[in-house]
């Protein structure tokens, strides 16, 4: 990374859910805190959100379910993400997600949860000290 | 609105006590240097009868069950009926659902709710690839009348009044409700409930669009047609603000974008040549308990006098019916914090006491562990009991509105009334709700609030107790409420049933139909409701209105 490149962030909302409050608070501050963000709006399948990630070549994709159909689309993200031989992007998420079903999120490679309550410069915080690239 | 005299003697009385604030002041300095409330009008250390003293009783505030209802729609309000007790529920399957119903009226809640499955919303059935992940989770997941009949089993519809938290598809769903109803021997003119049938909300703040907004408002206003001589004490739509509170908005705000769509709908109904009197009297609204305890008071009492002044002076209305704001109210979801979440309970009640001094019709009072899961059944129960506390122990029910006359409460009506007229005639001057939404205009609005209400949150301006302050340490939550994913396989299994059972070739004749219908300009729900008792499935009537209408694309609305 060059030290003039700003940190791009695909903010996706992969799904059916229509809840974008968190996900539009979480792309104003990381835009306030100086990065790239592109938003991809609702409704988009797996498959858009990864070629979306590739095409804007994005370092982050932070993404935001509430409807409870994480325990599908994480992991479906992530496995189109393998496919695709991208290993260097760090993922994150929010929204509605149980404590219990974080263990397994992570352990398909989203690397960190975050839930309601999350503070925005905690976010930020963590994507600087935890970029892949 | 006061005496002359007695008014300069109190003016005079304010004016020596504020001069001799000084060694209270310096002894016990004030917790901020200015109080302001979540809509950004300040808040007054003490309020006097000055402060409303350019109020005109009865044209502002008046008597219960008269215009312009400040004081609430009906003469004696709780003293004659409660409100309804209504919990918003659904998941899974039909079956799952039907039992929770039964529960909750066992229970002794007096309506149902229904909450269906995003697919369900936004007109896909369970097998569409984008359903995937998604079938059964926020709601019940319905794919044909088959899985409405289940849901209403031994469920009596000439009894129970239903609520469905349905926008996009609501012909559809209702055209089932009537169907189901007819199975069981009740007659469409019998049928009470209410759609929320509100299209704009969904794109300003909720997300479960399918159709672009002119095709939408044809479907809008060929339902109330249709109700209107149908279904006559059908709520024919619910026009929602509590979502545009949940997406962001302030108090103000909340009236003004939900008081603004409804101006909308009303001239799209006009414009299809229906008279205001014929419709009006069965809009319906649906707010939002939130925080604040007195602003929301005043907000239920500014909203209903706002709706009835439009009504009356701009749209011409006669039957005080038509200018009758009558309301559903949820307590606010996005105040619920995963941290302790007992103390939902409380903030709940607090919320569910401002919807019962604000004069709601009927209120959904949220469960303490919503901020993570599905509720459960005990958390549904201790909802359930904060209202029937609030009814039945508190005494707030025993006369009409009481907290009218407060100088506080009146003068903040007054403040939320003008600012939210304010922001109505910006919206005019854009050409109204849908042209502003389409400029972006109100979905920026909605953002920057809720961006400058979370950084409040992130300096500790706003105390979320349990989150930023007070803040202890807990075991999370255990044994939530979980929807297995093979909901989707039976819900599957249950379509292919269905298409080899039913008559194939006159489900494709009345779809066809249906398209030239759409085509056309005749009212949709006859042909729906024919396609709907031919069991064709919610997914290919709302495609066969795809192939006609169109998608919606939404506007981008960040950075820039």
């Amino acid at each position: 990374m060059t030290s003039t490149r700003k940190i791009r962030v695909l903010a996706g909302k992969p799904g059916l859910d229509g809840h974008d409050r968190g996900i539009k608070v979480i792309a104003n501050a990381l835009m306030d805190a100086g990065m790239e963000v592109i938003y991809t709006g609702l409704r988009q399948s797996p498959e858009q959100i990864v070629e979306t990630a590739i095409q804007e070549d994005v370092d982050v994709i932070a993404l935001s379910i509430l409807s409870g159909a994480h325990d599908f689309l994480f992991p479906r993200i992530m496995e189109l993400l393998q496919e695709k031989g991208v290993h260097d992007v760090l993922v994150i998420g929010g929204g509605i997600i149980p404590d219990e079903d974080i263990a397994e999120l992570k352990k398909v490679g989203i690397a960190e949860i975050f839930g309601p309550g999350t503070y925005t410069d905690d976010i930020i915080t963590y994507i600087k000290e935890n970029l892949k690239r | 609105m006061f005496d002359r005299t007695m008014l300069e003697e109190i003016a005079r009385e304010h004016k020596r006590w504020s001069d001799n604030l000084e060694p209270s002041l310096t002894k016990t300095p004030e917790r901020k240097s200015d109080f302001v409330n979540t809509s950004g009008i300040p808040v007054n250390r003490v309020y006097m009868p000055m402060d409303i003293d350019d109020s005109d009783y009865m044209d502002e505030i008046g008597l219960p069950g008269e215009y312009p209802f400040t004081r609430g729609v009906q003469p004696t309000m709780y003293r004659g009926r409660l409100w309804t007790m209504r919990q918003y529920a659904g998941f899974a399957t039909a079956e799952d659902t039907n039992r929770r119903y039964r529960f909750l009226l066992e229970q002794g809640q007096t309506g149902l709710s229904v909450a269906f499955d995003l697919p369900t919303q936004i007109g896909y059935d369970s097998n569409h690839p984008l359903a995937q992940g998604e079938v059964g989770k926020v709601g019940v997941a319905i794919d044909s009348l088959k899985d409405m009949e289940i849901l209403f089993d031994q469920i009596p519809l000439d009894k129970v009044s239903t609520s469905m938290t349905i926008n996009a598809p609501a012909a559809v769903l209702l055209a089932m409700y009537i169907a189901v109803g007819e199975q069981q021997g009740v007659v469409s003119k019998g049928l009470r409930g209410t759609i929320q049938n509100d299209i704009l909300k969904e794109y300003s703040a909720r997300g479960t669009y399918i159709f672009p907004p002119k095709p939408s408002m044809r479907i809008i206003t060929d339902i109330f047609g249709f109700c209107s001589k149908e279904v006559p004490q059908w709520n024919s739509i619910s026009i929602s603000g509590y979502h545009i509170r949940e997406a962001g908005s302030t108090a103000v705000q909340e009236v003004a974008f939900t008081l603004a769509d409804g101006i909308d709908y009303v001239e799209a109904a006009i414009h299809a040549g229906l008279d205001v009197d014929e419709f009006a009297p069965r809009l319906s609204f649906f707010f939002n308990a939130h925080l604040d305890f007195l602003e929301e008071i005043a907000k239920f009492r500014a909203a209903r006098r706002l709706w009835a002044v439009i009504m009356r002076e701009r749209f011409k209305a006669k039957d005080p019916r038509s200018m009758m704001m009558r309301f559903h109210t949820q307590t606010a979801g996005c105040t619920l914090t995963a941290k302790q979440p007992k103390n939902n309970i409380v903030r709940v009640a607090f919320q569910a006491l401002s919807a019962v001094l604000g004069g709601t019709q009927s209120l959904h009072t949220n469960s303490m562990d919503e901020a993570f899961c599905l509720p459960s059944e005990e958390a549904v129960q201790v909802a359930l009991k904060t209202q029937q506390l609030i009814a039945h122990e508190t005494g707030v029910t025993d006369t009409v509105d009481p907290l009218a006359g407060s100088y506080y409460i009146e003068k903040l009506t007054n403040e939320i009334y003008d600012r939210a007229r304010n922001y109505i005639d910006t919206i005019d001057e854009l050409g109204g709700a849908a042209a502003a939404i389409e400029k972006g205009y109100i979905q920026r609005e909605i953002q920057d609030s809720a961006y400058r209400y979370q950084k409040e949150i992130e300096r500790n301006e706003r105390v979320v107790v349990g989150v930023n302050r007070f803040q202890v340490e807990e075991e999370p939550p255990k044994d939530l409420l979980r929807v297995d994913p093979a909901v989707r396989v039976s819900q599957i299994e249950r379509l292919e049933k269905l298409k080899s059972d039913r008559n194939n070739e006159k489900v494709k004749d009345i779809l066809s139909d249906l398209r030239s219908v759409a085509e056309g300009s005749e009212n949709l729900m006859p042909v729906i409701l024919e396609a709907v008792r031919a069991y064709a499935t919610l997914g290919e009537i709302c495609d066969a209105l795809r192939d006609v209408f169109g998608e919606y694309q939404p506007v981008s609305t960040l950075g820039g």
